[in-house]
């Protein structure tokens, strides 16, 4: 028989990751991680955003990416869901529609690492000549 | 929706937004008496009674982004096309609860899908409310309590990658246990 995770294999992965963090900076202080919130509402989620994120927090991990992923409310653009909004530290957040998982890997690829603008992006919070 | 797990994903929300602490998740498959229900609780804002009356009306909603609100109309109908139940009861300050029973072997009554992954993601998404859910299948039971996670974890973060994963899979592993008849 294979043996079950129990609250005891957690306390091992526990103490191997504080090992693996003591020369980070702990817990949920996000100032220097990219921030990316994922639309989960009923929108969002029948359209795929689930899938998005498991990947999102796989994939991040799996490429030495410091970032937070978490879910957030609708924004309004139900006809582009699955949407991210990605907020690298100190820049302005971007919002991205239609994001399936080809789309989330070029974010991380091209975004996320060179901050290149990829198409999608939704223009919510842009800046205009005249505010500036 | 093609899985209850995402249907149940999408209830919690509403508990999120309610800004409930405690939010609790029972399933409970009872292939024997050919019954699935499907328990979701919290003890967030609560709705009132006209809200209540509302609720699963797809063209009510308590948010402003958008006008049409189809959460619970969709878990409804889900339920209601295999020949089950949608109740949902609800008291100001004190909380909510969704119950929603379905045959089981009822053709059009959709698979449970992710709910080891769903799970994983509502704790981590949520740092700061905790989660217990509870599955009942013939032959066994399993609990999950955020609580027992984050006092086992210390300092450690609940939204670390690495936990997320371990969650996903010691969940999907016990459900698993207790799905051998």
């Amino acid at each position: 028989m294979t043996k079950v995770k129990s609250l005891a294999d957690l306390k091992k992965l526990k103490d191997n990751l504080q090992g693996q963090l003591k020369l980070r900076e702990k817990g949920l202080d996000a100032g220097s991680h990219v921030q990316i919130k994922v639309a989960m509402a009923t929108c969002g989620i029948a359209s795929g955003a689930k899938g998005v994120m498991d990947f999102l927090i796989e994939e991040l991990d799996k490429r030495n990416i410091e970032a937070v992923v978490t879910q957030t409310g609708c924004m309004g653009y139900c006809y582009a869901e699955p949407t991210l909004e990605v907020t690298k530290p100190g820049e302005e957040p971007i919002v991205f529609g239609y994001v399936d998982i080809r789309k989330a890997d070029e974010i991380i690829e091209k975004y996320i690492k060179n901050g290149e603008l990829i198409d999608g992006i939704i223009p919510q919070n842009y800046e205009t000549i005249q505010n500036k | 929706m093609i899985e209850l797990a995402l249907h149940i994903l999408d209830i919690v929300q509403n508990s999120i937004v309610a800004k409930a602490s405690l939010i609790e998740i029972s399933i409970h498959e009872d292939v024997k008496n050919n019954v699935m229900t499907i328990l979701i609780e919290d003890n967030g804002k609560g709705m009132s009674k006209e809200e209540v009356k509302c609720a699963s009306d797809p063209y009510f909603t308590s948010r402003i982004t958008r006008k049409v609100g189809m959460g619970l109309s969709l878990f409804k109908s889900a339920a209601e096309q295999c020949s089950g139940t949608f109740n949902i009861t609800s008291e100001p300050g004190l909380g909510t609860k969704v119950a929603v029973t379905m045959q089981y072997a009822h053709l059009d009554r959709q698979p449970l899908g992710d709910i080891a992954g769903t799970i994983a993601l509502l704790a981590s998404s949520n740092p700061y409310t905790d989660f217990i859910y509870n599955h009942i299948t013939n032959s066994g039971e399993y609990t999950f309590n955020t609580k027992e996670i984050k006092t086992e974890l210390q300092d450690v973060s609940i939204t670390n990658p690495k936990v997320i994963k371990f969650i996903r899979e010691m969940i999907q592993e016990n459900i698993k246990e207790i799905n051998h008849l």
